[in-house]
């Protein structure tokens, strides 16, 4: 009798790349807004980018589908939250639910690749970066997907971040201005689009402050 | 009296010890050397008074774009070019190869090179190399028997065709080509629509983008357009630029002098003793 060996792949990675950056008072988190499979572009516009709670937002990517999956059962959680508290889930505990929620499904993973942006209880900004399994820390500026390898060292030489072993720990928010940021996220995704083929489209930015939420868009390379 | 193994050394033959060595090196978790594969777009089609050839110019190595303004539109002969698609080594050393052999053949019988002739070339390469030399072509030129366009397989098999497409572009490429070909194009049609082909793979293929390459081969004369169209330019560029001023910080410099370390003794012979 011939050896049978499972043949099936539940998994896809559907690429696409993410940032978020933190500063005193404000967050900024965006994704690019290309969905692809192999070669082929699934869709142009498709958003990885979601509101989770007031001060909240997730930006992912991995596989679109254990995403949609994730975000369902985080909505769901974070509804019964505020049935049982009558209030929003702040930025941190969202983050300790997210880490759980991920470490629950530790032997077959959610395919998802997340950083979480938000405002804590004090208005600071604060930016959250997980793998696929539930490890996270809290940080002043992230990436995750398939451009991380090209952005991280870029965000590294400019928002030089100091070490998590310090005592006392020294605050993580990265000095720029809000505006600023903004403009350092464009240039790292148009320089990412020119070198990584599952990141471009379409660049989706949101930028947390005290005066709520806003949202803008920025085109990238389509080829 | 033992009996002595002698080992007689092998008379000839194929030695197979590396294939033994590199299944064991890859079992135990040491990968062969990648190379670079390139997703690619190119195209050929045969218009009123010759051959337009197309091509996109990136370049990948997995997921990242290694060259975003490469060559694909290979030299053959004066009258002939020839777009490569697959393995970027490959494609370039056989057409080089080819190319040269055609040169030679030039000069021994002091004619044009014919396509047929480049075609048999390479598929006879192609093939004694059973598909393991990654080249995908499509061969295009005008000789004395008129316009010829010709596809190659990898492993050696050919096509002689009117239009023509081939890479990780190529569905995308020969869909504009079935829905809008025909017999009789002019230069400017023909030029715009291979141009449409090539577009349609950068931006529907992840394997293929950037710029289009074109080259128009009529009898007695070539046009090569070099980045013909430029459809992905730049999206941002901050106003203010971007400086990278810190250095890595010195903590302590210390200088050790190495000349007064060595000591040499004179007059005495250790040795002897």
């Amino acid at each position: 009798m011939t050896k049978q060996q499972a043949n099936w792949s539940p998994y896809d990675n559907n690429g696409g790349s993410c940032v978020a950056i933190a500063g005193a008072d404000y967050c900024v988190i965006a994704a690019d807004t290309r969905m692809s499979s192999g070669y082929n572009i699934l869709t142009r516009e498709y958003s990885k980018i979601c509101k989770l709670a007031d001060k909240a937002v997730m930006a992912s990517s991995g596989f679109q589908a254990d995403v949609n999956a994730l975000q369902k059962h985080l909505a769901a959680r974070h509804l019964t939250y505020q049935h049982q508290h009558n209030k929003q889930m702040s930025c941190p505990a969202m983050a300790q639910l997210l880490s759980n929620t991920l470490y629950y499904k530790r032997f077959f993973p959610y395919y998802a690749f997340n950083v979480l942006g938000g405002l804590d209880s004090e208005g600071k900004g604060c930016v959250f970066t997980y793998d696929a399994v539930g490890s996270y820390e809290r940080v002043g500026y992230s990436s995750q997907g398939s451009g991380s390898t090209l952005i991280m060292p870029f965000l590294d030489n400019q928002l030089k971040s100091p070490s998590p072993l310090l005592f006392p720990a020294l605050d993580a928010v990265t000095p720029l201005s809000e505006s600023e940021a903004v403009d350092l996220v464009k240039t790292v995704f148009a320089s990412a689009t020119e070198r990584d083929i599952y990141t471009g489209d379409k660049l989706e930015i949101v930028v947390l402050n005290a005066g709520g939420i806003h949202r803008e868009y920025m085109e990238l390379r389509k080829d | 009296m033992s009996q002595v193994a002698v080992e007689v050394p092998p008379k000839g033959g194929f030695s197979f010890d590396l294939c033994r060595r590199n299944g064991m090196l890859s079992k135990k978790g040491v990968p062969p050397p990648s190379y670079r594969k390139t997703g690619t777009t190119i195209v050929g089609l045969i218009f009123q008074d010759g051959v337009i050839l197309g091509a996109d110019t990136r370049a990948t190595e997995g997921p990242i774009v290694c060259d975003k303004n490469c060559e694909k539109i290979h030299y053959m002969a004066p009258n002939i070019y020839c777009c490569g698609a697959g393995t970027a080594a490959d494609t370039e050393a056989v057409t080089d190869m080819v190319s040269s052999q055609l040169q030679l053949h030039r000069y021994h019988t002091g004619r044009e090179s014919r396509v047929v002739t480049a075609l048999t070339l390479l598929k006879s390469h192609l093939f004694k190399y059973q598909g393991h030399v990654q080249a995908a072509l499509v061969l295009g030129g005008v000789d004395a028997n008129g316009p010829h366009l010709h596809t190659i397989y990898p492993h050696g098999s050919t096509d002689t065709l009117p239009f023509a497409t081939m890479g990780s572009g190529s569905l995308a490429a020969m869909s504009v080509f079935e829905s809008k070909y025909c017999e009789g194009l002019t230069k400017e049609e023909g030029i715009k629509l291979v141009c449409e082909a090539i577009c349609s793979g950068i931006f529907n293929d992840l394997g293929s983008g950037s710029n289009v390459d074109v080259c128009v081969i009529t009898k007695g004369q070539k046009e090569y357009l070099r980045n013909h169209q430029l459809p992905n330019p730049r999206t941002y560029v901050s106003s203010k630029g971007f400086s990278f001023p810190k250095k890595t910080e010195i903590l302590l410099t210390r200088i050790t002098p190495l000349k007064e370390m060595v000591e040499v003794i004179e007059g005495r012979d250790t040795m002897e003793e």
